[in-house]
């Protein structure tokens, strides 16, 4: 092949390269966003957003609050007094709730403080958190007064 | 699994992604690939036989044959990581090839274009057979073992071998394999796993000094552990490189699950003990700080293990200009270890600065992406995972380039999916499987709100925080 012909397709490979790279900064703007509406399917989307104009969550002004009792279950009657640190709950030793539970799995969920709310993660437990009787699927926001359910223990927060 | 979502799903059936952006670099990911190796071979003098056309024919039907499994198994995953790192493998084959070419010919190519078919395959093939990445860590210590044996494989009788003064090779009889660089990952594995588990224990347990807070001795004990199983089986290999990936790795996947700044102060005083320690107790240490301090001494450059290597590449790298002498053109072969540890500087010295620039920003590219899949991951293991191989991968790239162009001392670090050698290749691809399973379970929609258990009262209670899904697995 002519010398000049190589040298063309020298600069070539050079040029697509860069292309490769612009078409990929390019192309991934969209996706390079962290909040992801494909996340929920669109039936629930319209619904979420229904529920966020009709009830709006409790004003920010209320203060974290305070305490867990239990409503039932082996400890019932019992309070814990919570710090503004995360509360894990688990059959576990370590845990900052000890469940003496079956149903309960060694770290079972965990109760953690976001600005003026609590919130609640389930750790991959194998029977499942309840809150107000429906199954935890992700990270929800916990109000004082709602029931939650571990196992055989519910309990709720307290202002 | 199917059966309980079906009620659900008819009404707004989940679209599938196409994955018509990953076909679309796919292909260009192949033509700068092959065309690279097509050039290297007519700069070099040679026509464009069969061999050529095979490995175009390869490179494409690996591609392919990953954008199925992707479409079949993890349509959700993320459609940029693929190409990227087809782009920098297929550049990888082209300058081995190139260098190859020099006389008296070697024919590593070949096994390379081998080594990348097998890897490709292991990786689609994690992503085939691995439903859930998520099992894998239940078995914390299986993962710290595993790392230890393959750290510790080397230093057996009959199949450790000593190269260059590292003893970190096995041979396998077909030929010879660098475990360590799979122990990478599988200590990724291992400290994903455990900091997921115990992340409040370390956090909350624990003494306060002053601003700083410090963990509990036995929260940290399996951390220790493996930091000097790490550190120790690296010391006696003599194997730097791979002890300041490991470090960083370490401190990374601490800070990650943590964000706690006093860790970093422990470990940077450690790391400088530690540095202060092998400069005085290794030689070859001592030589490779001095060799990088006083490079361009001319004593230095023709001293047994001098500054030879760093500085031939450095000449390279200037030769090459902006636009580099072209591949076939230049003398990347004059470098000692071209095609592995400098590989860099050979594509420095032939495609220029403006080519080493867009290789580098591909590999920039690839760890952002890796670290967005982190971000988006909705398990902490999977997170941690994720965000962890990206910080491998960049600390391994600041280490490579950062020693060719003598930021810091040169150490035998390989560049990822392009020096020659198929441990580092297997490695590598396999980070990119596991990193794509993360992303499609991280991505692929999920049904918030109530679940509806359809197999009735009390059939079995669906596994919380595991998505359905409709069709697949």
């Amino acid at each position: 092949m002519s010398e000049l012909a190589i040298t063309a397709l020298r600069f070539g490979l050079l040029a697509l390269l860069w292309i490769f790279v612009f078409s990929v900064i390019t192309s991934q703007g969209r996706s390079l966003q962290i909040a992801r509406p494909a996340r929920l399917t669109r039936k629930k989307k319209d619904e979420t957003a229904s529920s966020v104009s009709t009830d709006t969550p409790p004003p920010p002004t209320r203060a974290l609050a305070t305490q867990l009792a239990i409503t039932e279950g082996p400890l019932a009657g019992r309070t814990i007094q919570l710090g503004g640190q995360p509360l894990l709950i688990g059959r576990a030793q370590d845990a900052g709730l000890v469940l003496e539970d079956d149903y309960a799995s060694g770290r079972h969920a965990r109760l953690f403080p976001q600005g003026s709310r609590w919130f609640l993660e389930d750790l991959g437990s194998t029977n499942g958190t309840f809150v107000q009787g429906n199954q935890l699927t992700r990270t929800m926001a916990i109000d004082p007064g709602v029931p939650v359910r571990i196992g055989k223990t519910v309990m709720e927060l307290k202002a | 699994m199917t059966n309980t979502i079906d009620s659900v799903e008819t009404e707004q059936p989940v679209k599938k992604p196409l994955r018509i952006t990953e076909i679309l670099l796919m292909v260009m990911a192949v033509v700068i690939g092959s065309g690279a190796y097509m050039l290297s071979g007519l700069g070099m003098d040679q026509t464009l036989d069969a061999q050529y056309w095979i490995q175009l024919g390869v490179m494409f039907a690996l591609a392919i044959a990953f954008h199925i499994v992707l479409r079949l198994r993890a349509p959700f995953a993320d459609q940029y990581i693929m190409p990227l790192a087809l782009t920098l493998n297929g550049l990888g084959l082209a300058m081995i090839h190139r260098l190859d070419l020099v006389p008296p010919g070697t024919n590593l190519a070949n096994n390379q274009l081998l080594w990348t078919a097998l890897s490709i395959i292991i990786s689609m093939a994690i992503v085939w057979f691995i439903i859930d990445y998520r099992h894998m860590r239940r078995f914390t210590y299986v993962w710290l073992l595993a790392s230890a044996i393959l750290l510790i494989l080397p230093f057996l009788p009959f199949i450790g071998v000593e190269i260059y003064g590292a003893r970190i090779w096995v041979n396998l009889g077909i030929g010879s394999f660098q475990p360590g660089e799979v122990a990478k990952l599988t200590l990724a594995i291992f400290f994903a796993s455990y900091l997921s588990a115990n992340r409040d224990l370390i956090l909350l347990a624990g003494r306060k000094l002053g601003p700083l807070a410090f963990p509990r001795v036995q929260d940290l004990g399996p951390l220790v552990v493996a930091w000097l199983v790490a550190m120790g089986v690296l010391v006696f290999q003599r194997d730097l490189g791979s002890a300041v990936l490991f470090f960083g790795l370490f401190m990374a996947m601490i800070y990650l699950a943590t964000s706690r700044l006093s860790w970093i102060i422990l470990g940077l005083v450690a790391v400088g003990a530690g540095g202060v320690i092998a400069v005085n107790l290794f030689p070859h240490v001592e030589a490779r700080i001095d060799g990088w301090l006083n490079a361009f001494d001319m004593d230095m450059i023709y001293a047994e293990h001098g500054s030879h290597q760093v500085v031939q590449g450095l000449f390279g790298l200037a030769s090459g200009g902006l636009f580099g002498s072209g591949l076939g053109e230049g003398r990347p072969d004059l470098v000692f270890a071209a095609n592995s540890d400098m590989i860099i500087a050979s594509f420095g010295e032939e495609l220029g600065l403006v080519g080493l620039a867009a290789i580098l920003l591909i590999f920039f590219i690839l760890v952002t992406r890796i670290m967005r899949i982190g971000l988006s991951a909705r398990d902490a293991f999977g997170k941690l995972l994720a965000a962890g191989l990206g910080c491998a991968m960049a600390i391994q790239m600041f280490v490579v380039v950062g020693g060719v162009l003598r930021v810091i001392p040169l150490t035998g670090l390989t560049t990822p999916f392009m020096a020659a050698g198929g441990s580092s290749l297997l490695a590598n691809w396999m980070i990119i499987g596991l990193v794509l399973l993360i992303s499609h379970t991280a991505n692929r929609p999920m049904l918030a709100g109530p679940m509806v258990n359809a197999s009735g009262a009390g059939g079995g209670a669906a596994v919380p925080g595991q998505p359905l899904e409709a069709g697949e697995r």
